[in-house]
């Protein structure tokens, strides 16, 4: 569960990123983060991971309080939460395989549950043949769906993609969305910022639009569209 | 940290030695140049020195001796001068050969054609062990019943003492001044190393990798460049300095320098570029990742 209560966040130079932002993600939810460049969303997401703390106000990150959280437990929090980027930042050194694997490794896994999750973590985002091709020789969708697999592949309870469909065609971004929304299916969270707002209506999942540093609303499209009238 | 981790570990990090092959040739050319620098000159240090010292044992105190004594009391006073504390060995030369050397360094010239062996003193030639002692081993020889006067060349051994004192506080400044530049150097030179790989580690803060499974790759790597620079420059200090003692003897036929061989210090050799490979590739690595950890 993702959990702000009253979070108001402030930089060194004196503005503030949030103005008092309270919002739950319940286990399990598919939820859309939306509003302008410098809304705080980029924010919401650093508070989420872990690499910001907040000025005041609670952060609550499936269990861990990140307001009071201590440096040793980020690397444990940010297991329970897998993130995906716009520019998919995949290594090119290493092959498809590689790069997944890196992420179990990197964590301490065995080389026995290695070579068992990560064939079934690309199978599951349509990658199973190309395993050992290197990311600069894929399509920006396939590189999309790599960058996917190496968030799920350590099982975490959250996924975060940001900006996910920004550097994809209207067709690739509706397969990735649609593959996120398999993956929510299972069980995950899914939290996506997006500024598309075509994939929004599409998909007629939760709402929670950010603006000047507040949520300015909270609910599916249906459901803000008729408040609005 | 588990043990199947440990391993896992040590292999990434002689894994990214060949994975970046670049920065990593860079890293060590970097690492060989700065000690073949610094080696080569400690080791030149080292020898002027010692040649500076072996041209002190030089300086000498003249003991002329009473001329009411006989021969064999003369004789008998280079007994006491041995018996003394800072006396390396004490020459006796009796007046007629002391006679002989005046007329061999006058040439025959016919102004000094009368002076007679009893003219002169018996004299012994004492050299000392530490000639900054020169004074003190000057007074406790003209103490000694039978010993007319001295002449010690205070001025020569105290100029001796002085080049030395400057050539080692000169040595020690240099090469402070060398090995604070190669650390400079070849800290930026892991710096750039680990800014090639700010991505990689980006990705592994990113999906909870703890700090110490970051750096201990990042460690070994730097540890295994930074001895493979210390093995690499102490050969070539090694070859380097043993052809330039050979081309010197060579050309050197008054024998002006005495080099030591490289076999004598070697072991001080092996310490000295072991410890300072170790200590720049750990140090390295582990200072320059910090500035990549804070995401």
């Amino acid at each position: 569960m993702i959990q702000f209560i009253d979070v108001v966040k402030s930089y060194e130079q004196g503005n503030n990123a949030l103005n008092g932002v309270t919002m739950q993600i319940e286990d399990g939810e598919f939820c859309f983060l939306v509003g302008p460049s410098g809304s705080g969303k980029s924010t919401i997401i650093k508070l989420i991971t872990g690499e910001l703390k907040p000025t005041s106000g609670a952060v609550h990150v499936n269990g861990y309080s990140l307001e009071r959280i201590r440096r040793r437990e980020i690397p444990y929090l940010r297991r329970t939460v897998g993130v995906v980027f716009q520019d998919f930042r995949l290594i090119d050194k290493m092959t498809v395989y590689e790069n997944v694997a890196f992420a179990m490794r990197v964590v301490g896994a065995k080389e026995k549950e290695i070579k068992e999750r990560v064939p079934y973590v690309l199978e599951l985002v349509g990658l199973e043949g190309k395993m050992s091709r290197h990311p600069n020789e894929m399509s920006g969708g396939e590189q999309q769906r790599l960058a996917i697999a190496r968030a799920l592949v350590n099982n975490p309870s959250t996924i975060i993609a940001d900006e996910p469909t920004g550097n994809l065609d209207p067709e690739r971004s509706f397969e990735i969305m649609a593959l996120l929304q398999e993956i929510n299916n299972l069980g995950t969270t899914v939290l996506v910022v997006t500024h598309a707002q075509n994939l929004v209506e599409l998909f007629g999942k939760r709402v929670i639009a950010i603006d000047e540093g507040l949520v300015v609303r909270d609910g599916t499209e249906e459901e803000n569209d008729d408040e609005a009238e | 940290m588990k043990l199947n981790n440990l391993g896992y570990l040590l292999k990434e990090g002689f894994r990214g030695i060949f994975l970046h092959g670049f920065m990593s040739f860079a890293a060590v050319c970097v690492t060989v140049a700065c000690l073949v620098i610094v080696g080569s000159f400690s080791i030149l240090a080292y020898n002027l020195d010692l040649m500076v010292e072996e041209l002190n044992k030089t300086s000498e105190i003249l003991v002329y001796i009473d001329t009411d004594l006989s021969d064999a009391e003369a004789k008998s006073i280079g007994t006491k001068i041995n018996l003394l504390d800072n006396v390396l060995q004490s020459t006796f030369i009796s007046r007629e050969e002391a006679l002989e050397d005046f007329i061999a360094d006058h040439d025959g010239d016919s102004a000094f054609s009368g002076v007679q062996a009893q003219d002169l003193r018996h004299r012994y030639v004492v050299v000392l062990e530490d000639n900054t002692k020169m004074q003190q081993t000057d007074e406790q020889l003209k103490q000694l019943p039978g010993v007319a006067k001295t002449d010690a060349a205070y001025e020569l051994a105290e100029g001796f003492t002085t080049i030395q004192n400057v050539l080692h506080m000169v040595s020690i400044a240099i090469i402070a001044v060398l090995l604070v530049v190669s650390l400079l150097i070849i800290s930026n030179t892991v710096k750039l190393a680990m800014y090639d790989r700010k991505d990689e580690i980006a990705i592994m803060k990113m999906v909870g990798a703890t700090n110490g499974f970051i750096r201990l790759p990042f460690v070994v790597e730097g540890f295994t460049l930074g001895m493979i620079g210390a093995v690499l420059a102490f050969g070539l200090e090694w070859m380097a300095y043993d052809s330039m003692v050979r081309k010197i003897t060579e050309v050197d036929s008054l024998q002006l320098f005495t080099f030591v061989p490289f076999q004598e210090v070697l072991i001080p050799m092996v310490a000295v570029f072991g410890a300072a490979g170790m200590f720049v590739g750990i140090v390295g690595s582990w200072t320059s990742i910090r500035k990549f950890m804070d995401v």
